[in-house]
């Protein structure tokens, strides 16, 4: 009796919640593996949250979830997919999934990007499509930008910068009461490849920036020498805190934290983190990457988080069913507002109570256009040698034509 | 058949089955079988599979593409080849200090007082716990802010020094690291060796005067050869299969400054940006002949000492 009461008053919340209702008229039946790789508390939290509440709407589907370290996740990718497929993976938008779908190991999920769904996610269709078909589905995105110490401006007297001179003269008033302008752990090489992302995107354009991460420009172009002589500038202002090659991105938080630096160019992901290490509201806020080149239209990084179905799953129609149920406009606003992230459909409500999401929000929506990331828009080889060389320039300078030549090199390897 | 019980026996010995007749050549190899089995499936047949897929353009998940030697043309200029191979050399060198470290640690602990049992096993510590502890704790000992290094050397006035973020120090640096398991390991090979050191000799040489340098070096050392000679194996070996202390504490960083081969076969094969399985097997073909290399000397000389018996 109580369970035949407590199944319809769930299908009443459920197709309450469902606007689209289709999706909760039939119950699916069967198993579904789902394999993720958010192992951070926060998105671990979110995404139990979002399988029990598919799980109601189907209490006879059989779900089976599988959480893998985030980074160990990055290698074992390959095995699962070939050896030991699940019915949903989580990864990466952009050239990041091109391995995968040029093997076949993803399903094309072009079907899914119809009618009102294809509408709602029409932001970030272009980071899905590879071949003109969409390989998965995103149910999440989150800016870049400059996160810094409001409290420490104000005491310098420095005001939020809104170009490239205002940004050096700060960083000049900075250095000289003692501080370092940014901190930055490049341990693991990406962290240098989103100030490499940013300078180009400002000096160049996206454009410039696309064409260079698809290989169709040249490593040694002049465009790419003048990002990396703005670049210098800060490295010879002494911008960046010492010994940065030591540490992780989190390791280089207590520098923002206790005052030795005053910014960090970073995603959404590290608020909580620096929050938690001690921060409140009113001493960190947001700005947007200062304009560098005149003219040239504001694109911003905005990583897309995605989830796609394997070509070797065994339950594929549970499986878009569940992709159609993430995407939705209800889950990805709940789901979303305690990721601390932006959600991708765009009938979905932000959270308004987070000041950097707020933001962020408001930024993404005026962009020109959306970079994913360095190491997601080019193919796997050249970003690793590419992030390498950003790592070295930062600490030698003097390297540059070498390095630009080792890059130009790979990419003529790579994309052949 | 019909006849008599002598004949029938010569009549079996003739017509024993082949087992029969052949059981003592072939018993050894019957125990021998699983071992071979397993050590062809795991160890011989991948060698040369690696061969193979070193003359191809693979990704490791679709169609592979034959190029020939492309992969070792590619290897003959890539600078990053050559940091890990000269990486790889300054390991080989620096490794060995283990040996004699280890010898005057065994030497120095090689006597009854209170507690030496307890003091041993400390000394032994370092080879118990993982390799990756030992890198985290070795990281954490460099670190350029908190670290106890930093924080000793800044006390006589001399600045930071980030050992693992430059290129200069790393490699030394996680040598260092590797050095503090290695050498209790040879530590423990000497102890051993000690215990076998013949009191007799020690008394004839008193009695002929030597002591100190000259009763090491001339009656203690070349009755440790046997220990010696282990101890050289498994450092070289050591040496050249350091991986995990590099993967702990720099992850072949800064910009590749502290890749040895094994690692940089690992990261162009199978880590997070490496999908290049043929220069991979390349790289590791290239491993397998250094360490032939030294794997083929050993062996002889165990063979010339077996003969010498």
């Amino acid at each position: 009796m109580s369970s035949i009461l407590r199944t319809s008053v769930l299908a009443l919340a459920t197709s309450a919640v469902l606007a689209t209702g289709a999706l909760a008229a039939d119950k699916l039946t069967g198993d579904l593996k789902i394999f993720l790789d958010t192992s951070n508390p926060a998105p671990r939290a979110t995404f139990e949250g979002v399988i029990a509440q598919f799980g109601e709407m189907h209490p006879d589907l059989n779900i089976e979830t599988t959480i893998i370290d985030r980074d160990a996740y990055k290698t074992q990718i390959r095995n699962f997919l070939t050896a030991n497929p699940p019915d949903v993976a989580t990864w990466y938008a952009g050239n990041r999934m091109l391995p995968y779908v040029k093997t076949g190991l993803f399903e094309d999920v072009s079907d899914i990007w119809q009618g009102k769904l294809a509408e709602e996610l029409a932001s970030t269709k272009a980071a899905m499509t590879i071949d003109g078909k969409q390989w998965g589905v995103p149910y999440s995105y989150y800016q870049w930008g400059v996160y810094y110490r409001k409290d420490i401006f104000d005491e310098l007297g420095l005001s939020v910068p809104k170009t490239w001179e205002e940004e050096k003269a700060n960083c000049q008033k900075i250095v000289d009461a003692g501080k370092k302008c940014y901190t930055i752990g490049t341990k693991f090489l990406w962290t240098a490849a989103g100030w490499f992302d940013y300078l180009n995107l400002r000096t160049n354009g996206y454009e410039f920036h696309m064409a260079l991460t698809a290989g169709e420009a040249s490593w040694t172009d002049d465009r790419v020498k003048k990002t990396m002589a703005n670049w210098r500038e800060l490295i010879d202002m002494g911008g960046f805190i010492d010994d940065h090659t030591a540490y992780s991105w989190q390791e280089a938080i207590p520098f923002l934290v206790d005052g030795q630096a005053t910014a960090y160019l970073m995603g959404n992901f590290a608020v909580d983190p620096i929050k938690s290490a001690g921060l409140t509201d009113d001493q960190l806020d947001f700005y947007q990457f200062p304009l560098i080149t005149e003219g040239i239209p504001m694109a911003e990084e905005a990583p897309t988080d995605t989830l796609h179905i394997p070509s070797g799953a065994a339950n594929k129609e549970t499986a878009r069913a569940f992709l159609e149920f993430v995407a939705s406009p209800e889950v990805q606003t709940s789901m979303n507002a305690s990721l601390g992230q932006l959600p991708v459909n765009n009938k979905a409500s932000v959270n308004t109570d987070d000041k950097f999401v707020k933001q962020g929000f408001e930024m993404l929506n005026g962009a020109y256009a959306l970079a994913q990331f360095f190491d997601r828009d080019a193919p796997a080889e050249m970003a690793k040698v590419g992030m390498e060389g950003f790592q070295e320039f930062m600490v030698r300078p003097d390297n540059l034509d070498q390095i630009l030549q080792r890059l130009e090199k790979t990419r003529e390897r790579v994309y052949k | 058949m019909s006849t008599g019980s002598l004949a029938k026996s010569e009549y079996e010995t003739a017509n024993r089955s082949w087992y029969k007749r052949n059981e003592i050549s072939i018993t050894p190899w019957l125990f021998l079988a699983p071992a071979i089995l397993f050590f062809l499936v795991y160890v011989i047949i991948p060698i040369f599979q690696s061969f193979e897929i070193s003359l191809f353009a693979w990704d490791g998940l679709g169609a592979r593409e034959y190029i020939g030697t492309e992969n070792y043309v590619e290897l003959w200029d890539d600078p990053a080849f050559y940091t890990s191979l000269k990486n790889n050399l300054i390991w080989l060198i620096l490794y060995l200090l283990a040996i004699p470290a280890g010898l005057f640690i065994a030497l120095f602990l090689n006597q009854t007082v209170m507690g030496i049992r307890l003091y041993k096993s400390l000394f032994f510590f370092p080879f118990v716990i993982s390799q990756v502890v030992v890198g985290l704790v070795f990281t954490w000992f460099y670190d350029p802010t908190f670290g106890l290094l930093n924080t000793i050397i800044g006390s006589v006035g001399l600045g930071p020094i980030n050992v693992l973020g430059d290129p200069t120090y790393v490699t030394y640096g996680i040598i260092a690291a590797g050095l503090w398991p290695q050498t209790a390991y040879c530590m423990i090979l000497y102890l051993t060796g000690l215990n076998a050191v013949d009191p007799e000799q020690i008394e004839a040489a008193r009695l002929d005067g030597a002591k100190g340098w000259r009763m090491l070096w001339y009656v203690i050392v070349p009755q440790l050869k046997p220990a010696t000679f282990i101890a050289f194996v498994v450092t070289i070996v050591g040496a050249l299969r350091s991986f995990d202390l590099i993967s702990v504490m720099t992850n072949g960083g800064p910009f590749g400054e502290s890749r040895v081969l094994s690692f940089y076969m690992f990261e162009v094969a199978l880590s997070e940006y490496g999908f290049r399985m043929g220069y991979g097997a390349a790289i590791a073909v290239v491993l397998f002949f250094i360490m032939l290399f030294f794997i083929a000397y050993f062996l002889y000389s165990m063979y010339q000492d077996e003969r010498g018996r």
